[in-house]
């Protein structure tokens, strides 16, 4: 599981893909190509972006909800919590 | 010189699709001419009631439905239609019933959102900015 989450997280396009969703949670493949295209520049084919997609969901970062005939994909962090318990971020020094 | 004065979008129902494309959208029908055992159907913005016809074509050819079906569970529209503030067309249009499966966008040089037309399309609206 952790193999599948750093390798997701990898990826600048992956990272790119969680940032959109976390701008606006629940958007159809043909909206994440959109945004990465006209907001990002990116030439990536709705296929490659389909894979980046599966990728991200075997890690456990995205989840897909069914709504009609229509999907919609979800950012789900919690997967990242383990980073944090595994190296533990020290709080700053308060100032003295 | 060539000139487009016709598109056309495939839908299930026809008259189905004339309440919608009209009493929703906004649309004015054009021509209704029977054809066979469907009919000639089209419809034209109130803006520019002499321009592009969008005919509301029949989906019965068996290549139709596969195809409007593999747009669909990607997300992909079919086709755009122009607004002038996609931000307040979606609004009015949610308040009609209309289901989007985008909100309003800002996408750069256009703002988009793409919308259910019952009739087994999405549908996109831009404004250029």
């Amino acid at each position: 599981m952790d193999g599948d989450l750093f390798k997701a997280i990898g990826d600048a396009t992956r990272r790119t893909i969680l940032d959109e969703l976390t701008e606006k949670d629940g958007q159809t493949l043909f909206e994440i190509c959109g945004r990465l295209t006209m907001k990002h520049g990116s030439t990536s084919s709705r296929q490659a972006i389909s894979q980046h997609l599966a990728m991200l969901e075997q890690a456990g970062l995205v989840r897909t909800r069914r709504q009609g005939r229509y999907k919609f994909h979800h950012i789900d962090t919690s997967p990242l919590r383990s980073i944090v318990e595994r190296w533990p971020i020290d709080r700053e020094e308060p100032n003295p | 010189m060539i000139r487009i004065n016709i598109t056309s979008v495939f839908v299930d129902d026809q008259a189905k699709a004339l309440d919608f494309y009209t009493e929703k959208l906004g649309f004015i029908k054009k021509n209704d001419v029977p054809a066979g055992d469907a009919r000639w159907l089209t419809v034209v913005s109130p803006a520019n009631p002499d321009g592009v016809e969008l005919l509301l074509e029949p989906d019965g050819h068996p290549a139709a439905k596969p195809f409007k079906k593999a747009l669909a569970d990607d997300g992909i529209p079919f086709t755009q239609f122009a607004v002038d503030d996609v931000y307040t067309e979606v609004e009015r249009l949610k308040g009609l019933g209309v289901e989007f499966t985008q909100d309003a966008v800002d996408m750069g040089p256009v703002v988009t959102a793409v919308f259910d037309d019952t009739c087994g399309n999405l549908i996109q609206l831009a404004t250029m900015k």
